[in-house]
């Protein structure tokens, strides 16, 4: 009888890679359909282009790294990827903007890493920092009207035309700055009282992007459950961006206040979605709780006072730095030892 | 009255598998006609046979005395001839032999002169540790570590907390389960002996809450003595020491120390039934439960096998359909090691054999990327951070791991089971674990062929340097010697020139 040598143990729970990525992918569904509602389609067009574009690129470097390529794209952190930042990116930006940020988010930030698992910053948002900077104009004036405002927002196959580069014969304005845009301009020479009469800013907070925040947060709830991460990352970030929002930004009159601060932007997609991105963030819980403060804190100050109206990209990718030296310093205790003091007891113990 | 438990950090929960084997009673076989005895069942110095080949035993003589003061004694599991004393293979995972008795059964199962004893308590304690170490008595649970010295604690650690431990957590494994449901007095029994011995304020017996058939049996015998069946929840691995420790006392055993450090031993059910045997009714331990359990077996189930028992014979008597085998595991599905070669004996701390086909047991997933989940810290016993390990097991930073406390890993197997990209984790960390012991190991040779050699510099300088001086010194009593003589002739010589003229 040919008996199998094989080590323990010998039986295997039913966690899946691609499984986790699957609802991932699910979990972004609320926030997607908040935002086809509210911005029309172009966001799921992106986001359909998005993921072709990653699948493609993956095999093609697969292919040349001499790996099998079906098994990993089989992963779908290809076309989470893909996902992330068809949902970042803004609705009607044009093909080639998606096209360079995805390629660039899969080839250079992730696969010439060594692939999934290997790499130090996260990808999509590495894709997003790209075309921000090369790309200025294009991601700032694409921001598509949220329906109820404008005099038309686009149907499918005008949105299709515009983001494919085809001239579309509708002459009036269907795109506008963002909320945060708008308030962080306008805030030092006017009031909240004055700013807020922008019908951007709509009866509640933002027109469709609170709605669309609200998606991403129940996504975020959702994957919570389902116990995909747990909740130090998220707690962390929206803590702390809350309370810097507070601490800072009680008077609405001379900074955005908490509200937009939390239900306008990418604050939601970034504290569920991209932080939580196991790979790229802290290992221990504590150090996750302290990563996810620190992109709070580092959005709430890129915001405040730099130049960007919406700074989760950032944020992310210059806490992907600290990450391995938060690592470091939040060793959890284990069985049996205890907690060591100080530096010295490590010193000591060596 | 019911006790405030306590629960230790992660721990998983696979399927059970136990009703495969816990439907049927503890079952018997025939004596095999060869039985294997390996010399080393236990931890410590292999026991050291006292008789010889063509020796005729009796059933429980001791054939292997101890030796040193961590080490017990054999004793033949029936009557019969000394075959050999010879290397034989050996179930361990390298697979290697190693030294063995090999009886063959007269099969007339002749007894020796036994020493039952009525009364315990009218032997000394000394007494009673002798005849556990003489009976080969060893942990049962799997450990093997000889209960004698367990049972001895050095004098500045008195026992408080006396645990037998019978939460069997592991899939398949309900030897023990059928052990308590049905010898429930002989293990009341044991554990009372070794109260005795120990004098500990408290005695706990804890069985997982999926066994209340036995539960109900410990209960019902131990009504009028002051052991406190505890039933705790299913979780592995709660039926690790440290973990069962945390569970029912809060404390933790520190780092580099033993429970008996901290007022607490634990020692397993089947031991306990062992020292009620060899104590009360002067029989040694030569037979020991053991599942039998997978779907390549007709007629899983618990039997009471005598230890040399080759596995071939065991299988054949349980129905083994061996064209459906796979793999073949000695243990439990978690912590268990594949048997490559089935013609290895039952020996003393075998507690279960699988014996699963592909369908029950498929092979493991191909490994994929590790993604830094988390959640393989979220389930470790341990609280360690097995990702770390992981990633310095394979770049090969030993040190690295060695600081993240990899030592302190007790290969329970948790970590592995959860992995979404089925990574073999715990192989990593007893590849490391090898690494390390094999760097301090030619570390510790180095260091020690470099005192020597600088020893022996130094005396071949010191030599040197006497050789010199003793040179030097019969340099000049030969220079002195040479002055003298030639002082001589010259007094002589002129008077021979004045004699010639």
């Amino acid at each position: 009888m040919a008996l199998l040598t094989l080590t323990s143990p010998h039986t295997y729970g039913n966690n899946q890679t691609r499984t986790i990525m699957l609802t991932v992918i699910l979990a972004t569904l609320p926030g997607l359909v908040a935002q086809t509602l509210f911005f029309g389609w172009g966001n799921l067009i992106n986001t359909i282009l998005a993921v072709i574009v990653a699948l493609l690129s993956e095999a093609i470097i697969l292919k040349l790294r001499g790996r099998n390529p079906i098994p990993n794209l089989k992963d779908y952190s290809a076309a989470l990827t893909g996902v992330l930042l068809g949902l970042a990116l803004p609705s009607l930006v044009p093909w080639w903007v998606t096209l360079v940020a995805t390629s660039f988010a899969i080839i250079f930030a992730k696969q010439l890493y060594g692939g999934l698992g290997f790499n130090p910053f996260n990808p999509a948002m590495a894709g997003y920092a790209l075309v921000l900077v090369s790309f200025p104009l294009a991601m700032t004036t694409n921001w598509a009207v949220p329906m109820g405002i404008g005099t038309h927002t686009l149907s499918f196959s005008e949105a299709f035309r515009h983001i494919f580069g085809f001239h579309i014969t509708q002459v009036d304005g269907f795109t506008m700055a963002t909320p945060l845009d708008v308030y962080k301009h306008q805030v030092s020479t006017h009031t909240a009282q004055e700013i807020l009469k922008n019908p951007i800013f709509g009866s509640w907070i933002a027109v469709g992007w609170e709605w669309v925040n609200l998606g991403f947060l129940l996504g975020g709830l959702f994957l919570l459950y389902k116990k995909v991460f747990t909740w130090h990352t998220p707690f962390g970030y929206l803590i702390s961006l809350s309370f810097l929002s507070l601490m800072f930004g009680a008077n609405a009159d001379l900074h955005t206040p908490i509200s937009l601060n939390l239900l306008a932007g990418g604050t939601m997609l970034g504290a569920f979605f991209i932080a939580t991105d196991p790979v790229t963030s802290a290992t221990s819980n504590k150090g996750k709780l302290i990563y996810g403060a620190g992109i709070g804190t580092l959005i709430y100050i890129i915001r405040t006072w730099g130049s960007y109206p919406d700074a989760v990209a950032f944020a992310v990718l210059l806490m992907n730095f600290a990450a391995s030296f938060i690592d470091i310093y939040t060793q959890p205790r284990t069985y049996g030892h205890i907690k060591p003091k100080s530096r010295q007891h490590k010193a000591e113990s060596k | 009255m019911t006790r405030h438990l306590f629960d230790f950090h992660g721990g998983i929960h696979p399927s059970e598998r136990k009703d495969i084997s816990r439907y049927k009673p503890i079952r018997t076989i025939p004596i095999p006609d060869r039985l294997i005895l390996p010399l080393q069942q236990h931890k410590g110095h292999p026991a050291v046979p006292c008789v010889k080949k063509r020796d005729y035993v009796l059933k429980g003589q001791l054939i292997a005395e101890p030796k040193d003061m961590v080490s017990v004694g054999l004793n033949a599991p029936t009557s019969g001839t000394i075959l050999s004393i010879d290397n034989h293979l050996v179930p361990h995972p390298s697979g290697l032999s190693d030294l063995c008795i090999i009886i063959e059964p007269d099969h007339r199962d002749k007894w020796c002169q036994l020493t039952p004893c009525d009364n315990y308590q009218e032997l000394s304690p000394e007494e009673i540790r002798s005849r556990i170490r003489y009976a080969g008595i060893v942990g049962m649970g799997g450990a093997g570590f000889p209960t004698e010295i367990k049972l001895h604690p050095p004098k500045a650690s008195k026992v408080n907390t006396l645990i037998i431990n019978g939460a069997e957590c592991e899939p398949y494994i309900t030897a023990d389960d059928l052990l308590m449901r049905e010898r429930a007095e002989e293990v009341i029994q044991g554990i009372e002996m070794m109260s005795w011995l120990l004098q500990p304020t408290e005695c706990l017996l804890a069985v997982e809450n999926n066994k209340p058939e036995a539960i109900k049996a410990l209960s019902s015998a131990a009504k009028y003595t002051r052991i406190e069946i505890i039933p705790i929840p299913v979780k592995y691995p709660s039926g690790s020491e440290k973990q069962l420790i945390k569970i029912l006392t809060g404390k933790e055993v520190p780092v580099g120390k033993i429970p008996a450090n901290i007022g607490i031993l634990c020692q397993n059910v089947a031991t306990a039934a062992a020292v009620y045997h060899a104590i009360r009714l002067g029989m040694p331990l030569i037979s020991r439960i053991t599942t039998l359990t997978g779907d390549a077996i007709e007629q899983p189930g618990n039997y009471d096998v005598l230890l040399g028992t080759p596995i071939p014979f065991l299988l054949e008597s349980a129905g083994y359909q061996a064209q459906h085998v796979d793999r073949l595991i000695m243990g439990g599905s978690m912590t268990g090691f594949t048997l490559h070669n089935a013609n290895v004996p039952i020996v003393k701390n075998t507690h279960c054999l699988i014996a699963a086909s592909r369908n029950e047991l498929p092979l493991p997933p191909q490994p994929q990327a590790c993604i830094r989940c988390g959640m393989c810290a979220e389930v470790c016993p341990s609280e360690l951070l097995p990702q770390q390990l992981y990633w310095f097991a394979r770049s090969q930073e030993f040190e690295k791991a060695e600081q993240h406390h990899l030592f302190d890993c007790i290969e329970c197997g948790a970590c592995s089971w959860v992995c979404p990209s089925a990574i073999p984790l715990v192989q990593y960390y007893r590849f490391s674990k090898g690494q390390i012991r094999q760097q301090k190991e030619n570390k510790r040779k180095s260091d020690q062929a470099r005192q020597r050699f600088e020893f022996r510099q130094y005396r071949q300088a010191r030599n040197t340097l006497e050789k010199e001086q003793r040179r030097k010194a019969r340099a000049e009593t030969a220079a002195q010697a040479k002055q003298q003589s030639i002082r001589k002739k010259n007094i002589e010589a002129p008077k021979s020139k004045t004699e010639n003229k």
